[in-house]
Formats: structure tokens, sequence, C-alpha cells
């Protein structure tokens, strides 16, 4: 694990990723939308498969390799279910998280995604710094 | 074909989010805290990403449509609002608890699973709480 090719790396495999879904498909790819039409839409085979994947491919690599930076310990339910609930309700509100907002959304220099980026990156800064 | 193509794009997504370490909370909060003992990361995941995107939508503004289907479905949304100002308010201050934004809470299932449980339970609740006041407004 290297703190510069890891992230390099992995980002452009993101990118990639994106890129292909929207020429083939014609969409981008938000995680937080696709979590929401897997659990309230009608179509639901598609998000299945795609947070499936996700799952798969993001705990197989961790699974077979060693990170650096070891997991935190379980933190307490309360911490993380505050936490899930703002993520959850935040993201549909704002209309997008990290995925759909900061990268698809900055990709086409959409104003709004660029906003909101900007803004949810300010809140989690001060809210660490808070918390620490 | 677009199940193939979906599936794929999960995959692949997962694994860059895991290869660049995204998938660790700890890794998030260290990029967070910048007042801290900063690891610039995740800054550097996003904008290699973005750099990588921004190649893709050249490529689309030189087509009429995407390879797979009849039209492109692109999100056209374009006002600034109160909505878009704390919904990313509230996702900010969450991400900044945990660690956790979306896609890692979900990979967190498999990875660290007496974390991910309550964070994706709790994100299930959040997300259909918005749905449904949606619908109760909107009658």
């Amino acid at each position: 694990m290297d703190t510069i090719f890891n992230p390099l790396v992995g980002g452009l495999l993101i990118g990639l990723t994106t890129t292909i879904y929207l020429l083939s498909v014609g969409k981008v790819i938000g995680i937080s939308g696709i979590l929401s039409q897997l659990l309230f839409s009608k179509e639901r085979f598609l998000p299945f498969l795609f947070i499936a994947g996700l799952i798969i491919g993001g705990s197989a690599y961790g699974i077979l390799t060693e990170q650096t930076v070891a997991f935190p310990e379980a933190r307490s339910p309360l911490l993380l279910i505050v936490s899930g609930l703002l993520v959850g309700y935040g993201t549909r509100l704002g209309g997008g998280c990290t995925s759909g907002h900061g990268v698809c959304g900055i990709s086409r220099l959409s104003p709004r995604s660029i906003v909101a980026t900007l803004v949810f990156m300010a809140a989690a800064i001060i809210t660490v710094a808070a918390l620490n | 074909m677009y199940a193939i193509i979906t599936l794929a794009a999960g995959l692949l997504f997962g694994l860059g989010l895991a290869y660049s370490e995204m998938t660790n909370p700890a890794v998030v909060i260290g990029f967070l805290d910048i007042f801290g003992d900063w690891n610039p990361s995740l800054i550097i995941v996003m904008a290699s990403a973005i750099a990588v995107g921004m190649i893709g939508y050249v490529i689309k503004g030189k087509r009429l449509t995407p390879l797979l289907a009849s039209k492109w479905q692109v999100p056209t949304l374009r006002n600034i609002d109160a909505k878009l100002i704390i919904g990313s308010s509230l996702f900010g201050i969450g991400w900044g608890i945990s660690g956790y934004c979306p896609g890692p809470g979900l990979t967190a299932l498999v990875n660290n699973p007496s974390e991910g449980f309550y964070f994706v339970a709790a994100l299930i609740a959040g997300s259909g709480l918005h749905y449904f006041q949606t619908r109760i407004t909107q009658k």
C-alpha cells in the first residue's frame, strides 16, 4: 500500500468504470441513488446487480490482500446509526453522494455537484475536527 | 448485456474503492482530519477519477446516443437550492461521524460486519424516511 500509488490507481479504476457505464448505458453512477432504486423503485434487478457487484468487489480485494491501515474496532452502534441516518437522508435530500456529485457531477462540471461536493466536504471536515 | 455491464460496473467500482482503501473509514477520516495527521488519499482518488470521467464526457459530446441505449440519461438539474445545501450538509456531518459514505458503508457489510450492519440499516432507514416524506408531501 502506497499513499499515492494506490489512491491513484483506485481512482483511475473508478473513473474508468463511470466512463464505461456512461458511454454504454448513458447513465451516471450515484451509489445513494442506485441504493434508493433498489429499495423503492419497481425496477430492482439492475440496481441489485450493481450493489451486489459493489459489495463483492469492495470486499474481495480487502480479503485477498493486506491493508496498511487497520479497520476501526467496532464503534458504538449509536454513532453508526446516527451517521447512517444522516448519510441516508442527506444524500437523498441533496440528490447525490461522493460518487454521483463528487465524481460524476464534477466530471461534467455540473454547478450543482460542485457546490454539493464543497458543502459535504466542508461539513465532514468540520465534523471530524469537532469530534477529535 | 445491460445486466453484464451493470454487474461489472459494480465490481470494478468496488475494486477501485478497495484498492484505494476508501472502503476503510479510518483512511477516510484520516483525509477529513486536515488539522490532524492528514492523509491525502481521498483527494487523489477523486482527482484521478474525475480526470478520467472528463474524458468520458468529451467522448459523450461527440456521440448522439450511448452504445447500448437510445438516449442519454444524465441529470440535467442546474438549480442550487436549499435542499441541495441542507442535504449535502447533513450528509457531510454523517460522513464525518463514521467515515462511511454510501459505497464504503455497503462494503462494510462484509469488510467490517459489526459496524456495517448498524450503518447500512440506518442508511436504508434514512433513505426511506426521505422517500416516504416526499410521497406524503406530494399528495
